[in-house]
């Protein structure tokens, strides 16, 4: 408990600091701390964080970001706001609900169609802790995209939660561009409700940090669709851990979840996919895949799917591959007079292609392989 | 001067030799046929001279242009001039036709001195050669060789070597899965390539592909050793008697005669 104590204690006068908002966000914020300091930061010893070592972040002294003023948060937020992403599940959901205070909200009224895509930026800047927070509500029958981008300088910790409510029949892509300074430590959480016979995509593109945890869970319900896809793609000492959770709570649920991660120097990663098929969710039909190219002999990882199946009449698969860079396929190129490391991040690339094409808003793509080109490039040299 | 000269050629795979010393001199303009059953080192020595790592040379020389080509790797290879036609062309999902063929281009007239080629120029080279390959132009877009049959992907080989215009070309058992349509276009495609500025070397198992492209010499492999040569009718000779005939045990033929 004294360790538990001293971790939080230092998040005690951050929490007391800040300027007291309206009783129900008061109340949320309370519950939220309260729960922090009662279980504290994960260890090791927590199946959930079995390969991912929080100490530096633990460690490490930020400066929680001076409030741009009045706390935003509208009341039509409240019946959404915080019920879904849990403060049970998860310490650093308590600990960004501690922080309650510019809530990005999004409603998409019932049967609207946003064409432009919905972008929100999250900037953070050394010696800060960030915990940006995003509500995004989708009337049925509604359709939007949201691109989530996160991003800073020097050594930071970037705290995010996002949570989406998917109406009945609505279509939603989610897009999280994760490209945060080197030295950043950056924890999420995306948390989706999902309603029937809808339609719901998240894809998460991590480039950046020191120490990365990305949590994407979405509930389905019946004759939902959702997809999961992500790449990650680390170097030098990065580490990132994805765990993802789909859970089918009713019949006719399709999921389909394509990770992808490209790794090199000394990086380690994790890939963790839970679906969960409760008993009522016969007919689901359920995929998930997890790929890995390793390009050093000192990268590592480590990659478990779980699958808890309650129900009979189901299809799930499930695979996971580590490889490296085809031989054949580098000789193929060079005897065509592609010099050797332009052939690797050539096919490097290539490993990475189809997780960017899976990208609907065609700007953004384009932007990736650009981003994705020159990262690889610059890897290979 | 000979474009290629290969002397007392040894490799090995792990520890078990293949080329137990191949002698042979190429000139510009010539076809050269390298035949021989199966096993016998025919298709490692196109792997050789293209550069595989697989191969360790142990024993031996290769000269090509005046330089020693087994200092090259295989890139630099390619940029002087040589190229393999794969006889099992690799599939590269994620990197299209169009992409990869430009910058095999492109590095390869970088290599020979010659200003690259815009996106343009590029074009219309490569659609007049689909052309006469009668290729299908959706092929650009597609990754390359994932998801083409047999014939396609042999047909794309013999394009590449047409985009590409080497100096010397090793065609490896490019007949292999062709139906002899397919083996008639193939084989135009390199008839129209023979030149005075090309050598060519077609390492093949049978004498069907020779009738195509009539070769100027044939060299017969066996057990990692050239152990006859001579001229086109050696190729006949061998379609008539078999490997056999020359004391030259075949698997295959074994095989088909049981």
């Amino acid at each position: 408990m004294t360790a538990v104590a001293e971790q939080t204690g230092l998040w005690l006068t951050e929490f007391t600091n800040q300027p007291k908002a309206e009783p129900w966000i008061q109340k949320l914020r309370e519950d939220a701390f309260e729960r922090f300091a009662q279980v504290g930061f994960p260890t090791t010893r927590d199946e959930e964080w079995r390969f991912t070592n929080v100490a530096p972040i633990v460690r490490a002294q930020f400066t929680t970001q001076a409030p741009a003023g009045e706390c935003n948060i509208t009341e039509e937020a409240e019946p959404h706001l915080t019920r879904h992403a849990d403060i049970n599940a998860n310490a650093f959901v308590a600990l960004n609900t501690a922080f309650l205070q510019d809530v990005q909200y999004v409603r998409v009224p019932r049967g609207k169609v946003f064409e432009q895509p919905i972008e929100l930026t999250f900037h953070c800047g050394p010696g800060q802790a960030h915990h940006p927070r995003a509500l995004i509500v989708v009337g049925a029958g509604a359709q939007c995209t949201v691109i989530e981008t996160y991003e800073g300088e020097g050594a930071y910790f970037t705290n995010a939660v996002t949570e989406f409510v998917v109406g009945d029949g609505a279509v939603v892509d989610h897009y999280k561009i994760q490209r945060e300074s080197l030295e950043a430590f950056h924890v999420s959480t995306m948390q989706a409700a999902v309603g029937r016979s809808a339609n719901f995509s998240s894809h998460s593109i991590s480039l950046g940090g020191a120490l990365v945890r990305n949590d994407a869970n979405a509930t389905l319900s019946e004759g939902t669709e959702a997809t999961l896809n992500g790449l990650y793609i680390v170097n030098g000492t990065q580490h990132i851990d994805n765990h993802t959770i789909l859970d089918h709570a009713k019949p006719h649920g399709a999921s389909h979840e394509m990770y992808k991660g490209i790794l090199d120097g000394r990086a380690t990663a994790v890939f963790n996919g839970r679906i969960i098929v409760r008993k009522d969710a016969q007919k689901t039909d359920s995929k998930q895949t997890n790929k890995n190219l390793v390009l050093s002999d000192n990268a590592v990882i480590n990659t478990k799917p779980e699958l808890q199946i309650h129900a009979d009449d189901v299809r799930c698969t499930h695979g996971a591959t580590i490889g490296q860079l085809d031989s054949e396929a580098l000789f193929y190129l060079q005897s065509r007079g592609i010099p050797k490391s332009e052939a690797r991040s050539l096919l490097t690339y290539a490993f990475a292609q189809d997780i960017i094409d899976r990208i609907k808003v065609q700007p953004l793509r384009e932007s990736l392989e650009r981003m994705l080109f020159e990262k690889l490039h610059a890897h290979s040299k | 001067m000979a474009l290629l000269e290969i002397k007392n050629l040894h490799a090995q795979v792990g520890e078990r030799e293949i080329l137990k010393g191949i002698d042979l001199t190429v000139a510009s303009g010539e076809v050269h046929a390298i035949m021989g059953p199966n096993g016998s080192g025919k298709s490692t020595l196109a792997q050789v001279l293209a550069g595989r790592e697989l191969y360790a040379v142990t024993e031996g020389s290769v000269t090509y242009d005046g330089k020693d080509l087994l200092e090259l790797d295989p890139e630099e290879r390619a940029q002087a001039g040589i190229f393999l036609a794969f006889q099992y062309p690799v599939e590269i999902p994620g990197v299209s036709n169009m992409y990869f063929l430009k910058a095999a281009l492109n590095a390869v007239r970088k290599g020979a001195g010659q200003p690259e080629l815009d996106a343009m120029d590029f074009l219309d080279l490569v659609r007049g050669k689909m052309t006469a390959m009668k290729m299908d132009q959706t092929l650009l877009n597609r990754p390359v060789n994932t998801g083409f049959s047999g014939g396609e992907k042999k047909r794309n080989e013999i394009f590449q070597m047409a985009v590409l215009e080497p100096r010397l070309a090793i065609l490896d058992e490019t007949d292999s899965g062709l139906d002899i349509d397919a083996l008639k276009l193939v084989a135009a495609g390199v008839n129209a390539m023979r030149g005075p500025g090309r050598a060519m070397i077609v390492v093949t198992h049978y004498q069907r592909l020779l009738s195509e492209i009539v070769p100027d010499f044939v060299h017969v492999l066996s057990e990692g050793r050239i152990v006859k040569s001579g001229g086109k009718e050696l190729a006949l000779e061998l379609e008539a008697g078999g490997y056999a005939a020359l004391g030259i045990h075949d698997e295959a033929e074994a095989v088909a005669r049981v």
